[in-house]
């Protein structure tokens, strides 16, 4: 077990490694005229090399990749090139609103996406071409459709909820849950509707399994095998597919939380993009890679355990 | 090979094409899906000629005016024509998802055939980036994209190309590596055909299906992210597009929400279009696997019904002569099956039967041997009186009684599950054919052996584990306690099907259906097995369906057998005198196929006791 989780970490690393060189070329490959962005037209052309040198523009990029790698590793990601800002501090301040909103998210898609899979695979007939059907739709319609329509809906028609901003639950339990109500109904749409797919078809996987039939003939009632077996054994094809959608959703949220200017990581991603704020993309780069490779430990953990030719 | 490749495509693809478009057509979800997307794809061709006015051209005079009159929906706070932006804005949404669409196939179809056909280094390279890039949030890497290449919506496109190129890239190298070992490959191989040949010609027919469906639903996905770039303001200012459309409403929604609704509409129907495209392709494509499949079954019944026909008419002959078929009626049987039909309905509405009119009974302690080759129905059969037919099987005919009550009454047509649950593993038991399959490899042994016992016979697990343990040593383990906490991968397929068969009269059962139990098993073990089964059924004194292929494990075990063929009953009787003077010409020809010229020692003894 040990090793498999050494394995997975030392794999993790090495792909941080590689997704943090890559980017961090490609993104100051195009850095030439920042000073310039930075300083106004006004600036006279001194001022830009000046700038331009306390940047560390001018230096070769390779030197300054590998000053920017051992920053890095100490926790460093440098300061925004706006706000002076270190990176880091702008990150974790923002980090509950994302994963807030992220987390309560995928639970919702996890249950429900788990309930209307299952549900369509054990009754078939009707109600699983139903199911498929409104599995179609609700991936076909972008998050920001969602997202203004529910605005138009509950916000602007009925007035029944917040259209945007973001309440701590520090200053209203209350207030922090409304606000939170259609931001994640808007990013969590798609997520059930192809996670119930892919979770239905390793349901109707499993329930074809000559055991699931033995199991029946043992006269073991059918809502225990549906909810112990069968549950169990097609679990980490659906933990695989949720991590999936957790992934999608580090994505999505970065629409939706401009959409519903929510002050998260994504809505930094998307005003540092706009900007030109390059260290503060190359941060967000890094810290989605970190994100996702946790998840992904996370669950072939979980899948490791609940497979016992894998637990040791 | 790209002038290989091209010219297969040419050479097949019409025939192709040709009726999968018409099975496409037929379905009015492909149908409604197709029409939207040809008129959008007009609509991005002919910009110039459809739109009324110049996309950018604005009419101070005429902000957000209502639809209506000239300008069909109204116009824009800018007093743009939204109906000429909307046309026009078709345009950058094709394009761009052309881009994402030809930018995946170019990497992920070529590097998939690679690592899929030749395997080894490349393969293991190629499926690491793929899980990289898999592993990528892409709206985080476009950003990253647009901050390093400015706002060309292209670049991102090709961006996004590369991230979704994975997709491609699994589905070929599946598809490929199974094809490549198919024998027509071998074959190709053989005759001296190239690699490129082999991988133009044979394996690019067999994914080019996949390709289109998946291009398709790429494309909804690429018009998506498009359009959200450009919603965010990050796409291309100069562009005309769904997704900038969609932000100057959003800007306006207290004012003017239809300027949101148009553009949010047109992006959904398409967006809705290509993945509803994708999913008529793909039944359209399993409908047509589905009627090869039948129009061949059709084929094999119309030759079976012959045989079969011709072999119950001579049994009904028979029936009058030394060997009276019995009548059968619930009488004093333990199991009896009267009439039974079994048939599974296929696309054409119509039922396939595979069990017709099988009549048959055992009584208490009896051992009845039900034989045939495979296809022949005897498995359905078992299954029928276990109620675990497959959901979609249905009991056309027929009355199945077990001791005294219906199962499956000649009205319902249906199993009674109810009934069912009473019997099942209480008094009814049953034996698989593969050990390994049979066995939830999530729990324990013991946990599956005592479960049923606590659930039904209501006894603790304490004393539930130790009549386990007692069992497991029945059936000859020897180390039952390690038996008892072990995971099924960790014993072996003989272990398993004695584990299998103590679970299966734990609970002192009635009737015991053994289906096939050693087919699965080594030749030392099969007899193993069969010694256990017969000291078991003699020593609980059980009714027993011993369902087999195998004239030897019949003569073995069997009291009484009757042999199917086609569904059908074609002979029955009792096992001494079916062996050695069997009526039908099917039976002599299981028969002499099992003796293989040889006279086995079940031959034997079954004529000495004769004797």
């Amino acid at each position: 077990m040990l090793r498999f989780i050494t394995k997975r970490l030392a794999s993790g690393v090495l792909l941080l490694l590689v997704i943090s060189t890559i980017t961090y070329f490609l993104l100051y490959f195009s850095s030439g005229s920042v000073a310039r962005n930075l300083l106004g037209d006004s600036a006279t052309p001194a001022q830009v090399v000046a700038k331009t040198h306390e940047l560390g523009l001018d230096r070769p990029i390779l030197g300054r990749y590998l000053e920017w790698l051992g920053h890095a590793l100490t926790g460093d990601l440098g300061v925004s090139w706006y706000s002076n800002q270190p990176i880091v501090n702008s990150l974790v301040s923002r980090l509950p609103v994302t994963m807030t909103l992220v987390l309560f998210a995928i639970v919702l898609a996890a249950v429900l996406a788990t309930v209307l899979g299952m549900t369509a695979a054990v009754k078939g007939g009707w109600v699983d071409r139903t199911v498929q059907f409104l599995a179609v739709v609700g991936f076909s319609v972008p998050n920001f459709v969602v997202a203004i329509v529910v605005i138009m809906l509950f916000a602007i028609n009925w007035m029944l909820l917040p259209a945007t901003g973001w309440v701590p639950i520090t200053d209203s339990f209350s207030g922090w849950l409304l606000s939170l109500i259609l931001p994640v109904t808007a990013l969590v749409i798609a997520t059930i509707a192809s996670a119930a797919q892919q979770i239905r078809s390793a349901f109707k996987d499993v329930l074809s399994r000559d055991w699931v039939r033995t199991l029946r003939s043992r006269g073991i009632n059918n809502t225990e095998i549906l909810f112990k077996h069968v549950l169990r054994s097609a679990a980490p094809a659906g933990l695989t597919v949720l991590s999936l959608q957790f992934v999608g959703m580090l994505g999505g949220s970065v629409i939706i939380e401009k959409i519903f200017a929510l002050p998260g990581i994504g809505q930094l991603a998307v005003d540092s993009t706009s900007q030109g704020d390059t260290p503060v993309v190359m941060g967000i780069v890094v810290y989605s890679v970190i994100v996702v490779i946790v998840v992904n430990l996370a669950v072939d953990l979980i899948n490791g355990w609940l497979n016992p030719k894998v637990r040791v | 090979m790209p002038l290989s490749t091209e010219a297969v495509a040419v050479h097949s693809a019409p025939i192709v094409r040709a009726s999968l478009f018409a099975r496409l057509m037929r379905n009015p979800m492909g149908l409604a899906s197709a029409i939207i997307i040809v008129v959008v794809l007009a609509a991005a061709v002919l910009a110039n000629l459809i739109a009324p006015f110049d996309p950018n051209h604005t009419d101070a005079m005429n902000i957000m005016s209502a639809p209506g009159g000239v300008h069909l929906l109204g116009t824009d706070s800018a007093g743009r024509d939204v109906f000429s932006r909307i046309v026009f804005g078709a345009r950058s949404t094709l394009i761009s998802a052309f881009v994402v669409v030809i930018t995946s196939i170019l990497l992920g179809v070529p590097t998939g055939l690679i690592a899929g056909y030749y395997g080894k280094t490349f393969d293991s390279v190629a499926s690491w980036i793929v899980n990289m890039l898999m592993s990528l949030p892409a709206m985080i890497v476009l950003l990253a994209v647009r901050a390093s290449f400015g706002s060309s919506i292209i670049s991102s496109m090709v961006v996004f190309g590369l991230l979704i190129a994975p997709g491609f890239f699994r589905l070929t190298r599946t598809a490929v590596m199974s094809v490549r070992n198919e024998l027509y490959v071998d074959a190709a191989r053989v005759s001296g055909l190239s690699d490129s040949r082999i991988m133009s010609r044979h394996i690019f027919t067999v994914v080019r299906a996949p390709i289109i469906i998946q291009s398709a639903m790429i494309s909804g996905i690429a018009i998506s992210i498009q359009s959200g770039l450009e919603y965010l303001g990050l796409g291309d200012p100069t562009m005309i597009s769904w997704g900038v459309m969609l932000n100057d409403g959003f800007t306006n929604i207290f004012t003017n929400p239809l300027l949101v609704l148009w553009p949010g509409l047109i992006i959904t129907i398409t967006i809705c279009s290509f993945a509803l495209l994708g999913n008529a392709l793909r039944d359209a494509l399993e409908d047509r696997q589905q009627i090869r499949l039948s129009r061949a079954q059709k084929r094999a019944k119309s030759a079976a019904m012959l045989v079969a026909k011709s072999g119950t008419s001579s049994v009904a002959g028979a029936a009058t002569g030394a060997q009276a078929l019995p009548e059968y009626s619930a009488g004093n049987h333990l199991l009896s099956v009267d009439h039974l039909s079994v048939g599974y309905p296929q696309a054409d509405g119509s039922l396939k039967f595979v069990v017709q009119d099988v009549s048959l009974f055992v009584d208490k302690g009896e051992v009845l041997g039900i034989v045939g080759e495979s296809g022949s129905g005897k498995t359905q059969t078992a299954f029928s009186i276990l109620g675990l037919l497959p959901e979609n099987a249905k009991i056309a005919a027929g009355h199945i009684v077990f001791d005294g009550t219906d199962l499956v009454s000649p009205q319902s047509g249906v199993i009674s599950q109810k009934a069912m649950a009473a019997f099942r593993g209480k008094r009814i038991a049953y034996i698989p054919q593969e050990p390994m399959s049979n066995l939830d490899p999530a729990f324990k042994i013991g946990y599956q052996l005592v479960r049923p016992m606590t659930q039904l016979l209501g006894i603790s697990k304490v004393e539930a584990k130790a009549k386990a343990l007692a069992m497991l040593e029945t059936v000859g383990i020897n180390n039952p306690e390690r038996v008892f906490n072990s995971y099924p991968h960790e014993i072996s397929g003989g272990m398993a099907q004695r584990v299998l068969i103590a679970g299966a009269v734990a609970c002192d059962p009635d009737l015991l259906i053994a289906d096939e139990p050693t087919t699965a098993l080594d030749v030392t073990v099969q007899a193993e097995v069969l010694d256990l089964l017969r000291d078991l059924q003699k020593r609980l004194g059980m009714g027993m369906v011993l369902v087999t292929h195998n004239f030897g494990v019949v003569a073995d075990l069997a009291d009484r057998v009757v042999v199917m063929q086609y569904g059908r009953v074609v002979e029955t009787g009792d096992v001494r005198s079916i062996l050695r003077n069997p009526q039908q010409e099917y039976t002599q020809i299981l028969l002499s196929s099992m003796l293989e010229g040889k006279t086995p020692m079940t031959m034997l003894t079954a004529n000495a006791k004769e004797l």
